[in-house]
């Protein structure tokens, strides 16, 4: 047993990270890892710096842009982007529609969608939840009925990230609203947001940043050939789309960027008048963290040697789910414990004031720690997650 | 032993109760932080028409002589409302500083009457409204060290002048007073030296900066740049500070705890309540049994976190001894940390996407408890005091 990268893994690990200390613009990275809010620019700059370089959708097939790499490969280029404070890659577009297209859709739909997709034409979004469906996703009751060449569609997606900036959205509809079983009669819609009759509001959260949406739908006309597979297999969609592709949801290499702040953060806070570092109470919880993630980082690995010889992925992920995002909020809510009491000071009332010096990051970590309760809901929540495991890894 | 509030108690209680229900539903507290203020003068003539305003302030001076534990249902209430007034900054520390005075100082018949003066000037003054007051206190390297305090006061022809800079003061923008502590003596963390000043909000050389906090309430950072204050500003004896701001302090943490139990006691029924209106898969998610046994975990941290609130209230108002007080306010403070960790962080996964919503209370509720857990020390901070007179 060897519990490290071979040889060849730690040449193409390195090969990566030298690129990205290369390419990965200093201003962009400085916004990730102080937290700022990323605009388009800063999500697309990155996205095409990617295609450029022709890595941008590495598990796609060889002919669509893919870029060849074993899943081994491609786990070690996620972490690295994470480590290195790359922004995030939008998924929707990229690890959700076109996964989805190249299992289902029409060489047409390839053709047209893909490339764009490729080259971070469009952004996408996804309409899935519903006000009344959340975990319970098939009792959704957005409809899409027939009418000519099209389907006419009424409904509303809720929580739905970057609405407001998506040109596209991947929607699970109501095709057939008769039949017993609720999985059935759903149909899987590619639907242009520019279509009459879309209106996007936005859904406040929390740390008052714009982020998700309210999408409503009033008799939004799509044409039928935007239907991926066959009416009324949406279900099947979806399913294949859950357990695809998410063996990076455990986010290690961002997980130990963040460790790494925190611990230079927390050694540059003074606790009576020694570093906040040495202080034993603190040090110990730290300590946890990253005794967590070192275990986490093994496992992740583990169940991706598991993957050799093109077993698809089970409840790991979800373990991989639930673990990753709990220490993703154990990092922040540290973060926020060692910026002490001058952490819950949002800004000055008047944003032009002239004042006492104002420290953006410090400033930030409340808004973040809130941000990231979000992560053991988002995305399947983890209790969710853990029916999975009860279910298909345990029999219960 | 006998739980029951006096019949004062109970009738006080149901006042607050009739007062947060017609004027501060949860839309007319978004209407309120959005403002330019960040709190509502009509809400606060209120408080004082109710005598909320003079309920801890000795009676000789218009108040109602009450302690903590006539103030735990208005902490409560403070806390379930998310109630944004700047009432704990005016009378549970600014106040108590000038009602309490040092109680070691020397028989002085001069400083008896100043100090008389003094409270006959602010203490009805702030029972009927009129003025706001601020603990000047918290400084960039101190984080919940009472006694690091760089801010310097050195003696004037006729009084004194400080300097120094302070920061997040709790309700420092909307205070006409302010309480500020300076050193007149020693280093920046010595326990000796330490002296309280009265200072004017518009004294030259007061600067000033409004602040946002996290919980919708607003602070300010304040500079002091060779501010001239006369010597009846001092409060006290100079030098000697420390006790009498630790004896306030614990006083205010002992109230903090209250209002953390009226923030939890709210969290916990709107996840109640979510969890049975909200249905997935055909039935109430509260007919799952995993989550009844987190609810019931909650449930069982806001019994938890109110006897350790009545406890430290009660240690405020009778222990005589500073450390045994400042050791239960300690264990309070630390189990409160807590117990606000959990309910809010449980309360909002509990509510899903809908808990991460600003529309929801529960995540206005969710930023006040967080606000608790650091407020005036976090656990490590009280973990480590408890110890220490343990």
């Amino acid at each position: 047993m060897d519990l490290d990268y071979s040889p060849d893994q730690r040449v193409f690990r390195d090969h990566v990270r030298g690129w990205l200390r290369d390419h990965l613009p200093g201003a962009m990275r400085d916004k990730v890892v102080r937290y700022a809010p990323l605009d388009r620019d800063d999500l697309l700059g990155w996205h095409r710096i990617l295609a450029d370089q022709g890595w941008i959708a590495p598990s796609w097939p060889r002919e669509w842009g893919g870029t060849g790499w074993n899943v081994v490969q491609r786990y070690i280029f996620e972490e690295e982007c994470g480590y290195a404070g790359a922004p995030p890659l939008i998924p929707f577009g990229l690890a959700m529609c076109a996964p989805v297209l190249l299992e289902f859709g029409s060489d047409a739909q390839k053709r047209r969608f893909l490339p764009r997709i490729y080259r971070g034409d469009d952004i996408w979004c996804q309409g899935y939840s519903e006000p009344g469906s959340g975990s319970d996703l098939a009792s959704l009751r957005t409809s899409a009925v027939r009418r000519d060449d099209h389907y006419v569609v009424n409904g509303q997606k809720t929580w739905t990230t970057i609405a407001h900036l998506a040109d596209w959205i991947f929607c699970l509809v109501r095709t057939d609203a008769a039949l017993e079983r609720k999985q059935n009669g759903i149909s899987f819609l590619l639907i242009d947001m520019k279509t009459r009759g879309i209106t996007v509001r936005p859904l406040p959260l929390m740390d008052g940043r714009r982020e998700v949406n309210e999408v409503f739908f009033d008799d939004v006309e799509v044409p039928i050939e935007n239907c991926v597979h066959d009416e009324g297999k949406g279900w099947t969609v979806a399913k294949y789309l859950l357990g695809h592709e998410r063996m990076n949801t455990a986010r290690i290499g961002t997980s130990k960027r963040e460790l790494e702040r925190l611990k230079a953060f927390a050694a540059a806070q003074s606790k009576s008048g020694a570093p906040l570092t040495e202080d034993p109470r603190f040090r110990d919880k730290l300590s946890r963290v990253e005794i967590e993630l070192m275990a986490l980082a093994i496992t992740n690995l583990r169940f991706l040697d598991q993957l050799r010889g093109g077993r698809v992925p089970g409840a790991e992920v979800s373990m991989l789910k639930i673990k990753g995002t709990e220490i993703q909020q154990a990092l922040a809510e540290l973060m926020l414990e060692a910026g002490g009491p001058l952490a819950q000071v949002l800004g000055p009332v008047d944003p032009v004031s002239v004042g006492a010096p104002n420290d953006d990051f410090l400033a930030a970590l409340a808004p973040r720690y809130c941000n990231m309760r979000k992560t053991t809901i988002y995305a399947g929540s983890n209790e969710i997650q853990r029916n999975i495991i009860a279910r298909h890894a345990l029999g219960l | 032993m006998n739980f029951d509030p006096s019949e004062e108690q109970r009738l006080l209680a149901a006042s607050i109760e009739r007062f947060v229900e017609r004027d501060y539903a949860f839309e007319t507290r978004r209407r309120i932080v959005a403002s330019p203020d960040g709190y509502s003068q009509d809400v606060w003539r209120t408080m004082a028409e109710l005598g909320l305003l003079g309920l801890p302030l000795p009676a000789a001076h218009g108040g109602f002589g009450g302690g903590a534990m006539d103030t735990v249902s208005l902490m409560q209430a403070i806390g379930g409302a998310l109630i944004v007034e700047p009432w704990l900054a005016t009378v549970a520390l600014g106040a108590q500083f000038i009602a309490r005075g040092q109680k070691d100082e020397l028989r002085d018949e001069l400083r008896e009457a100043l100090r008389d003066e003094q409270r006959q000037r602010i203490l009805p003054a702030v029972a009927e409204g009129r003025l706001k007051l601020a603990f000047a206190h918290a400084e960039a390297a101190a984080r919940y060290t009472l006694a690091q305090v760089a801010t310097r006061a050195r003696a004037g022809a006729d009084g004194w002048v400080i300097s120094g800079i302070k920061r997040a003061v709790l309700h420092g923008a909307c205070a006409d007073l302010l309480v500020v502590s300076a050193r007149t003596d020693g280093g920046d963390s010595d326990v000796e030296g330490l002296s309280l000043f009265v200072v004017e909000r518009n004294a030259p050389g007061v600067a000033i900066t409004a602040l946002r906090m996290l919980d919708g309430t607003r602070a300010a950072d304040v500079a002091f740049d060779q501010v001239r204050v006369p010597a009846q500003a001092l409060i006290g004896a100079a030098g000697r500070a420390l006790p009498l701001i630790e004896e306030v302090v614990d006083f205010a943490t002992a109230l903090v705890c209250a209002e953390a139990v009226g923030a939890i006691e709210s969290a916990n029924e709107a996840t109640l309540e979510y969890l049975k209106t909200r249905k997935q898969f055909g039935v109430a998610i509260g007919s799952f049994q995993a989550l009844q046994h987190r609810m019931v975990d909650l449930a069982i941290e806001y019994e938890q976190a109110k006897s350790i609130a009545l406890l430290a209230c009660s240690a405020v108002d009778t222990e005589h001894n500073a450390a045994a007080r400042s050791r239960t306010v300690s264990a309070a403070k630390a189990r409160i940390a807590d117990a606000c960790r959990k309910v809010s962080q449980e309360s909002i996964q509990l509510h899903g996407g809908m808990g991460m919503s600003d529309e929801l209370k529960v995540s206005h509720t969710f930023r006040r408890l967080t606000a608790i857990v650091q407020q005036f020390g976090d656990a490590d901070h009280h973990l480590a005091r408890f110890a220490a007179l343990s």
